[in-house]
């Protein structure tokens, strides 16, 4: 490598994408959506026995606007849609997600008229975990999974045109989705303050 | 730790308490029976089945009497808790049965331990009812589920708006004509991709 030749030990020529995705991949903020047995597992993982943070990815958030990784665990209602919608909107760019467990990927066994049939079906996912529940062991390898997607570039984060930055969040988005939502069941939308 | 009895004694012993048990019980049923039948008398011919199964009395009374009966028990028999309110839907179950739903009050007397359940049938083609909620409280939310359930509509209810499912929610889950999977409203759901979170 001709630059690194000429400027001697202690330097590494690279890409700042490059460096970029090297920092993202072994930081990844996890934002835990547990809503079943799945949760346990989580909980699992990221404590001693399994210690999720041997991958970087050990400081889980409980606000959406600090993570950038969103682990669904579990079954998701029909109730509990627009809170994920909303979850996975209020995420700054660049994020990812994984689907963990069959009710989140599938539904399961769970196909009644209340619990939505993977969650796939309306917000990205990234990574699929099989199992009911799955292994610690499953997440780790989901996780490593994301952060090979993270290092190859295959997610572009989308980039605000209007402020050419990473496009954060915005409240209209959340009215659009309440509307578009009325809208698709037929019934008046309902309106909600805009926090001041 | 060891007992100090004799074994024929603790045997003893156990069978006094179920003998005891079983005398309460037979106590009960007497005065829930008693009720009962007072409150059967109370309706008339407003009566349409008086049921006593396994020790549980039912009274059958037609719609427009069923407010009266409500307030009556509750003033003159001091039946002053409702437990439950609920409502069956008759559609598919074998039997004779004069309208297709039915609305059901459960009951209790605190204070002579006494409990009795109240059932009306409810029109398909009218499913309407006048609310308990002005007799008992306790009927508010319980008649906002069974309109979220079953959609039957309670008179002069304070606020009738569903309790469990979303709002948009169109359809009454409980109704033995609704499927299983529901009629689509799982899939009522805008869709955030990456590559157009924007236009959303």
């Amino acid at each position: 490598m001709g630059l690194e030749d000429l400027l001697g030990e202690g330097f590494l020529a690279t890409r700042v994408k490059d460096l970029l995705a090297w920092g993202r991949k072994n930081s990844l903020w996890p934002m835990p959506f547990g809503t079943a047995c799945c949760a346990i597992e989580m909980m699992s993982t990221l404590s001693s026995r399994y210690d999720m943070s041997r991958f970087g990815a050990e400081v889980v958030r409980f606000s959406p606007r600090q993570a950038d990784l969103l682990i669904v665990g579990g079954r998701v209602t029909l109730k509990m849609m627009p809170v994920l919608q909303r979850i996975w909107l209020q995420m700054p760019e660049p994020k990812w997600s994984i689907s963990m467990g069959a009710c989140a990927s599938c539904g399961g066994v769970f196909d009644t008229y209340t619990m939505i049939q993977g969650v796939d079906q309306f917000i990205p996912v990234d990574v699929y975990i099989p199992g009911c529940p799955p292994r610690p062991e499953n997440l780790i390898d989901a996780v490593r999974l994301i952060q090979d997607q993270i290092s190859s570039h295959e997610i572009q984060q989308v980039i605000d045109e209007q402020t050419g930055v990473p496009s954060l969040p915005r409240l209209k988005h959340m009215q659009a989705l309440r509307a578009e939502r009325a809208r698709l069941a037929g019934t008046p939308a309902i309106e909600i303050q805009e926090p001041a | 730790m060891k007992s100090r009895l004799p074994v024929a004694d603790l045997e003893a012993h156990a069978r006094q308490r179920r003998e005891a048990g079983k005398q309460a019980t037979e106590r009960r049923l007497e005065r829930e029976r008693g009720l009962a039948r007072r409150a059967a008398d109370w309706l008339g011919e407003d009566l349409i089945e008086f049921i006593e199964f396994r020790g549980q009395m039912t009274i059958v009374t037609k719609l427009a009497r069923s407010n009266a009966l409500l307030t009556w028990l509750r003033d003159e028999l001091e039946f002053d808790m409702m437990v439950d309110l609920t409502a069956v839907d008759y559609m598919k179950l074998e039997g004779d049965y004069p309208e297709r739903f039915g609305l059901v009050y459960h009951l209790a007397n605190t204070v002579r331990e006494a409990r009795l359940r109240v059932r009306t049938y409810v029109a398909e083609e009218d499913p309407r009812a006048p609310t308990a909620s002005n007799v008992y409280k306790a009927a508010n939310w319980a008649e906002r589920e069974v309109y979220d359930m079953f959609g039957l509509e309670f008179d002069d209810h304070s606020n009738l708006i569903r309790i469990l499912l979303p709002l948009e929610y169109s359809g009454h889950p409980l109704r033995k004509d609704y499927p299983l999977r529901g009629r689509g409203e799982r899939d009522n759901f805008p869709v955030i991709r990456r590559d157009r979170e924007d236009e959303a």
